[in-house]
């Protein structure tokens, strides 16, 4: 298939993932802000470091206040990871492969891209004066991804297009555990308390994993929760499950046996995999969570990276 | 987002008649001087006759959600939030019979014919230019005459492939060339899908009328395609070049490339290498040997044309030249639809085919002459006035429906530029019945016929009727609120002969 239209589908399913997922973390933060004892003032700033466009939204908003933050992460065209912002971009790459997706999946996403173009006219306030707005958008990022599944036949199609969900995925739900890191708990006394452990459900609730966590785990152990969502084999948006299943389209695409790596992307995914799949979270925390999430992100960037320059960004030997 | 043109029409439970069908003094398509069917159309009125205007309304909907639903939309420039539009189609077919048909198609084909040899003969002799019949200044100074073509020798010596004419009916009945489009014409997707649209909404209106088919035409256009690819080539590959997603025409050039089953490429996706066009695909670069580019010439190649180009592929000339890729339509071919060269068509087909045109031009005052630019200037108020190298009706002055003022105006831009401007008589366009105001009621339209030059010349027997919806207007594009039928050739009787005689 041509480069481009790959290229396309894998930032349309990148897009829309990061749309659902934005909306995930914002229902994180939501949830510990609830929970959170009276008199205690609401922390936003977390939302915006884990973007890691602090800068951006700090000369744009100043302090990182609710409004703001709600802003600039669901309504700001300007801001290009705003929902909206990744709606559209989804769409605009959807309308250039329109003769290669199914017309279910082209209809789902325009319908999602209208009714959130509609509804974010009303601004963060009237918007978030309940959570229907952010149920919404994970209805319709499930709703997506079942259309991918469902209407797309196993060829390179749709390998692209779940290669960019899954690495827009694992990448999400290691930011969402940053989310906990960020969110500074009232004094180092709370750990283990409570409190911790709500805000540790909330976690596992917005990544739509707390019924799969307690079958397997049952009560709340920060250890196990972290494990569960960096190394469960087997939960969709598990870390460890994402990559997994990305290194497997990956030799699905070019041929090559797994075990072994036709490429760069092939390499790094496959790397990245052994060290999820031979630590324990014990060893992670031991190291400190944040500074893990971290390596892993700058890792998979360069996944990202290899995937482009192999099938996207293809020239030839001295052309111009 | 998407707006309903239909959303003025309410539903009333009146049956349908044509007693107070107006003619208004036109020559109409269906319905004759008497106020009586014309016999092609004789069938299909007697059955819409029998039909309640809710129930038309109601067909109507159901075509216009189909169009939606399948996503034919159309985005409209000047409209800064790039709204798109579903074309406007209306149910009621047009009909023309097979003897005029025969007649359309002979004219069509010694038209296409003529201009080809022009072309050729522009970047080669040009004899017509040195013998006088055309204006060598006329030619040299036109904005698409194309200096880096001169001497090309395209495949077969066919320039150009693809071809939409223009034509429209006077009020005596006569059928004019409005207009040659030889660079990108556009609008023959909706040819098909309309035929589609109306099968399934209004299936009963096709008994026992023995229509052409237009359905073939995709695979007509690859064969016409493939026919160019270079000597030599096993499995040939076409593909079809567009601007992109933000071209007004992108739903037409994804539906051609899936018909046909060839890739839809962006210019990104080309590049050359190794003496040859290539394509990047996830398997690496895969060798195109025919390009049916829906990009003007001078975004074809930043090398050799507009040097800021984003949507050509740079090399791509050289390659042309050197015979290792093809081109539909061949570069250059605007020089003869420039609307002042148009004029000299009729001698064109005299000169190189020693014929009389079939089809008749419509009679146009060219501005660059002394004597036609006054006579514009004193009776702009009754005439069309048209740049010379615009489409879609841009820029165009429609005498009797301007202000004096806005006619002044005009005549001072035309005679800052008279070579850029050419004059026509406005005519008296032929209407056919729109379903309008809870009746039926009489529209200006024209017809633009599709015509594919490859090993033979084929006319598809149909063509996009467009037809101005606005009562009153004759501005038919579809930038200017104009919509389109469904238009129905009829089968020749078997009495009649071959029907594809030429």
């Amino acid at each position: 298939m041509l480069s481009r239209v790959a290229e396309s589908i894998y930032w349309m399913c990148r897009y829309i993932e990061r749309a659902d997922n934005v909306a995930r973390l914002i229902t994180v933060n939501l949830n510990f802000i609830l929970d959170q004892p009276a008199g205690q003032s609401e922390q936003w700033e977390p939302l915006v470091n884990i973007t890691a466009d602090d800068e951006w939204f700090r000369k744009k908003y100043g302090a990182p206040d609710r409004l703001a933050v709600l802003n600039f992460l669901t309504c700001d065209r300007e801001y290009a990871n705003s929902i909206i912002s990744c709606l559209r971009n989804a769409r605009e790459n959807a309308r250039s492969v329109r003769e290669v997706i199914s017309m279910e999946m082209w209809e789902c996403l325009n319908r999602f891209y209208l009714e959130v173009n509609q509804a974010v006219g009303s601004g963060p306030e009237a918007l978030f004066s309940s959570q229907d707005f952010l149920a919404a958008i994970r209805h319709y990022g499930t709703l997506f991804a079942g259309c991918l599944d469902t209407t797309m036949s196993r060829e390179e199609p749709w390998y692209f297009g779940r290669l960019g969900q899954l690495i827009e995925r694992a990448d999400k739900t290691s930011r969402s555990l940053d989310v906990k890191y960020f969110h500074l708990l009232p004094s180092v006394q709370d750990v283990g308390t409570p409190l911790d452990e709500n805000q540790w459900a909330s976690l596992l609730r917005s990544a739509s994993a707390l019924l799969m966590y307690r079958q397997k785990h049952g009560r709340i152990i920060p250890n196990k929760v972290v494990e569960f969502l960096i190394l469960d084999p087997n939960f969709p948006r598990a870390m460890l499950h994402c990559i997994t299943r990305a290194e497997e389209y990956l030799h699905a695409i070019s041929g090559a046996p797994m075990g072994t790596y036709s490429n760069a992307a092939e390499q790094r995914t496959g790397q990245i995999r052994a060290e999820l799949a031979y630590t324990s979270a014990a060893d992670i925390l031991r190291g400190g969570l944040h500074e893990f999430l971290d390596r892993f992100q700058f890792k998979l960037n360069r996944v990202g990276d290899a995937i482009h320059e192999i099938y996207f960004a293809l020239q030839p030997a001295g052309a111009r | 987002m998407i707006a309903n043109p239909t959303e003025f029409l309410t539903a009333d439970s009146g049956v349908i008649g044509l007693q107070d069908y107006a003619l208004d003094g036109f020559f109409d398509e269906t319905i004759g001087p008497n106020g009586e069917p014309r016999a092609s159309s004789r069938r299909l009125i007697e059955r819409i006759e029998r039909m309640t205007y809710a129930e038309l309304v109601s067909r109507q909907h159901a075509a216009e959600r189909a169009l939606l639903h399948l996503g034919i939309t159309f985005q409209v420039y000047s409209d800064a939030q790039g709204t798109e539009k579903i074309f406007p189609f209306d149910i009621i077919p047009r009909v023309m019979d097979a003897a005029e048909w025969r007649h359309i198609e002979r004219g069509l084909k010694q038209r296409i014919c003529a201009l080809n040899l022009f072309i050729h003969d522009i970047y080669h002799d040009q004899r017509i230019l040195k013998e006088n019949v055309v204006p060598p200044e006329l030619i040299l100074s036109a904005r698409s005459y194309r200096a880096a073509c001169a001497g090309l020798n395209p495949p077969h010596n066919i320039w150009c492939h693809i071809v939409g004419t223009d034509l429209v009916r006077d009020r005596d009945g006569t059928m004019y060339v409005l207009e040659d489009n030889l660079r990108c014409p556009s609008g023959v997707s909706y040819v098909i899908e309309n035929r589609r649209i109306m099968k399934s909404t209004f299936p009963s209106l096709f008994q026992n009328v023995p229509i052409r088919s237009v359905s073939d035409y995709p695979g007509r256009l690859l064969d016409t395609l493939l026919h160019l690819a270079p000597a030599g080539i096993q499995n040939p590959q076409a593909v079809v070049l567009t601007p992109g997603v933000f071209n007004s025409a992108y739903f037409e050039h994804s539906f051609l490339a899936q018909q046909m089953g060839v890739e839809l490429v962006e210019g990104r996706d080309l590049v050359v290498h190794d003496g040859h066009v290539h394509m990047r695909t996830t398997r690496g670069f895969e060798r195109v040997d025919v390009i049916y580019r829906r990009v003007d010439d001078d975004f074809l190649d930043p090398d050799v044309f507009r040097p800021d180009s984003m949507l050509g592929v740079p090399g791509l000339m050289e390659v042309y030249k050197a015979g290792r890729v093809a081109l539909a339509n061949a570069p250059g071919t605007g020089v003869a639809d420039d609307k002042v060269v148009y004029a000299y068509v009729p001698a064109m087909i005299k000169f190189y085919l020693g014929e009389d045109a079939i089809l008749p031009n419509v009679p146009t005052y060219l501005c660059w002459r002394e004597e036609d630019l006054a006579y514009v200037c004193d009776h702009i108020e009754k005439l069309v006035v048209k740049p010379a190298n615009e489409s879609g009706g841009y820029g165009m002055l429609v005498g009797p429906a301007a202000s004096s003022s806005e006619c002044q105006a005009f005549a001072e831009k035309v005679k800052q530029n008279p070579r850029n401007y050419i004059a026509q008589p406005t005519l008296a366009l032929s209407r056919a019945p729109v379903i309008a105001n809870g009746r039926l009621e009489g529209r200006h339209v024209d017809l633009r016929p599709y015509i594919l030059y490859g090993k033979d010349i084929f006319v598809l027997p149909g063509g996009l009727t467009r037809v101005a919806l606005r009562k009153g207007s004759l501005v038919v594009n579809s930038s200017q609120g104009g919509g389109s039928k469904d238009t129905w050739v009829l089968a020749e009787s078997p009495s009649n002969g071959d029907a594809t005689a030429c």
